[in-house]
């Protein structure tokens, strides 16, 4: 009987298609909707995850002030950190791997005739740990060149391509600025940031090297704290902050003068744009979807109307109530379900074309296609009930009468 | 020719509306068909026979009296067990043929036995069978729109006896169509009568149509006029 109901269903939507296909459009751009927004906000998602991954696992970040990227606004305590912060972090902290200051500027290279602008950051060895830096060649500062500032560098891929290709650059020297210094390190390739930077378009000098020679102060803006495993973030992300607040002062209710944060706040931050987008049309989505399922409903009431003499033939030899009224259901059934396949169909196709162009990854989510999938079935139940009840429903005398 | 009853009304009533709008559509019938008869129901429009033939055809319920079928109390059962009696026991040919449109004619003889859950392949022999018999053989696939008004009839006979049901009822069953035609029909329906045994109940307004019959109940106002049996050739 199911499959009966089925295939006069189909038939059904076959005499009309027409009729059938502008029915569908509210549910067929309703799921296309939600399916693209969710697709294309997956691809953002785990394309800034994969990217600030790279940076470092399980990697927290400390900075002064209280602004997200670096210090600002007037009146605070925007005093950087100094070596003996890094010093107690180290003495202090448990479940780190590494913990690494940081601070960095832009430079100009010189090697023989070629130039090239870059970044220098002055830290110490811990650095390559704690934003998983491996080596192509030659090896991190040694504890002796760190302390005495020796004036050596480790070089980034794009570094040691744009300067020194097809030469081996181990053991050359080059400046930065004013400083010559030794090159004792090529790292491997880690490719583009989640800010579309160049990572590999690097150089890392000791941390005094830096602070004596280029900089002339011993301000140290960043410390990178890399936790042992995921489960020790939040414990060495209180313990940062209760021992920053002991070195800067901060009596308890005053506001922290710094601050903290692990990737994920990181990633929340920058997906957010994309996670308020998604909801903003998904709510669009979902008036489409209504839309969709009064079309339906409408539809199927014409349907009813129309054959008001099939059903009364139906009821006179025989059908029970409920087998007309499972006939009509299936129908509307159908029709959704064929709205909620093309719209999946059609969000996927929008979501990988717009994938391409912003370059993210495709992902598309098994659980919101099946989720869209069968919301569209329920849509169809829903809406299609009443239409079908009024068929079932009708009297088989008047019905057989009808014009 | 009449046995015991094998179809009675008793003091079948059935009123519409109330107060002066009160239409007696049928006064208190009392009726008996036995089984394997072929009945002729004549009278006027608004004499009530349509409203006997629905009766009769267990789509509506009388408002007084009752109706026994095969020695069962019908007069007041639900929606659902009136469609299995018609589904199992009883046949319908309408004078506008009402077969589905766009369906072939093997489908649409089938449509009864699908409500009764017939297994398809018995289903589809089943149809084929009926169509034979109703004189149409080679018109399995042709739709209602391919056939004259004298063979949607046939095919609309067909679908009516595919179930093997106990009484057929046809309402005006030559009402569209010419005199030829229509004796091709009623031929085919003393064919059924005598053949099988089928108890046939007809609505007509035409005489010549009537005279098929054996028997031949006229109606006027609510009330049977007359009730006469034809006379041996």
């Amino acid at each position: 009987m199911l499959w009966e109901a089925f295939k006069l269903a189909i038939l059904s939507v076959r005499r009309n298609v027409l009729r059938s296909i502008l029915t569908l459009l509210g549910i067929v751009i309703g799921v296309a909707a939600v399916i693209a927004m969710v697709t294309v906000g997956d691809g953002t998602t785990q394309k800034v995850t994969e990217d600030l991954s790279k940076l470092g696992s399980n990697l927290l970040i400390a900075q002064p002030g209280r602004s997200m990227f670096g210090p600002g606004g007037a009146g605070q305590d925007n005093r950087s950190f100094d070596d003996r912060t890094v010093v107690k972090l180290r003495n202090e902290l448990t479940g780190v791997r590494a913990i690494a200051p940081a601070t960095t500027r832009a430079a100009t290279l010189v090697y023989g005739s070629l130039n090239y602008a870059t970044t220098v950051t002055g830290t110490d060895s811990q650095f390559f740990t704690a934003q998983d830096w491996t080596f192509a060649a030659g090896r991190p500062f040694s504890d002796g060149e760190v302390r005495s500032g020796s004036a050596v560098c480790v070089i980034g891929k794009s570094v040691s391509d744009a300067l020194f290709a097809p030469d081996e650059p181990l053991g050359k020297k080059m400046r930065i600025g004013n400083v010559s210094c030794d090159i004792i390190g090529v790292l491997d390739p880690k490719g583009q940031g989640a800010f579309g930077n160049d990572q590999d378009n690097t150089v890392v000098v000791p941390l005094r090297t830096y602070q004596r020679r280029l900089a002339g102060n011993t301000r140290i803006p960043t410390i990178y704290i890399s936790a042992a495993t995921s489960d020790d973030i939040p414990a060495v992300t209180a313990n940062t902050e209760q021992i920053l607040r002991e070195i800067r002062r901060i009596g308890p209710g005053q506001d922290d003068t710094f601050t903290v944060r692990d990737m994920s706040q990181i990633i929340s931050t920058m997906t957010s744009t994309s996670t308020l987008l998604t909801g903003l049309l998904s709510a669009v989505a979902g008036v489409s979807l209504l839309v969709g399922g009064i079309g339906i409903m409408n539809i199927m009431l014409v349907s009813v109307t129309e054959r008001t003499r099939e059903i009364g033939i139906r009821l006179a030899i025989g059908a029970l109530e409920l087998q007309v009224l499972t006939q009509f259901l299936v129908e509307a059934l159908v029709l959704a379900l064929m709205g909620g396949v093309i719209g999946i169909i059609l969000g996927l196709g929008l979501a990988g074309i717009a994938g391409h162009f912003m370059t993210i990854p495709f992902v598309p989510s098994l659980s919101i296609i099946t989720l869209a999938f069968l919301f569209s079935g329920a849509i169809g139940l829903g809406f299609g009930f009443f239409p079908a009840r009024r068929a079932a429903r009708l009297d088989p005398i008047d019905a057989l009468r009808h014009e | 020719m009449s046995t015991a009853p094998f179809i009675a009304f008793e003091r079948v009533q059935k009123l519409y509306g109330e107060g002066a709008g009160l239409v007696r559509a049928l006064a208190g019938v009392d009726l008996a068909i036995g089984r394997g008869e072929f009945v002729a129901i004549m009278g006027p429009s608004g004499s009530g026979k349509s409203t006997a033939m629905n009766i009769l055809g267990c789509l509506d319920t009388p408002t007084g009296g009752r109706y026994l079928f095969a020695g069962a109390d019908v007069t007041s059962l639900g929606r659902d067990e009136r469609a299995l009696l018609r589904r199992n026991f009883l046949g319908f040919v309408f004078q506008g043929y009402n077969l589905l449109a766009r369906t072939t004619a093997v489908e649409n003889i089938e449509l009864p036995l699908i409500y009764r859950g017939t297994p398809r392949l018995e289903r589809r022999e089943r149809a084929i069978e009926a169509l034979h018999l109703v004189g149409l053989k080679g018109r399995e696939h042709h739709t209602p729109a391919q056939l004259s008004g004298g063979q949607q009839q046939r095919v609309a006979i067909a679908r009516a006896i595919v179930t093997d049901p106990l009484v057929l009822l046809a309402d005006e069953p030559t009402g569209n169509l010419d005199t030829a035609r229509s004796h091709e029909i009623m031929e085919l329906l003393t064919r059924l009568n005598d053949e099988r045994g089928l108890t046939v109940i007809m609505v007509t307004h035409e005489p010549d149509m009537a005279a098929f019959a054996c028997r031949t109940i006229r109606f006027v106002d609510g009330h049977i006029e007359s009730d006469t049996l034809r006379e041996a050739a």
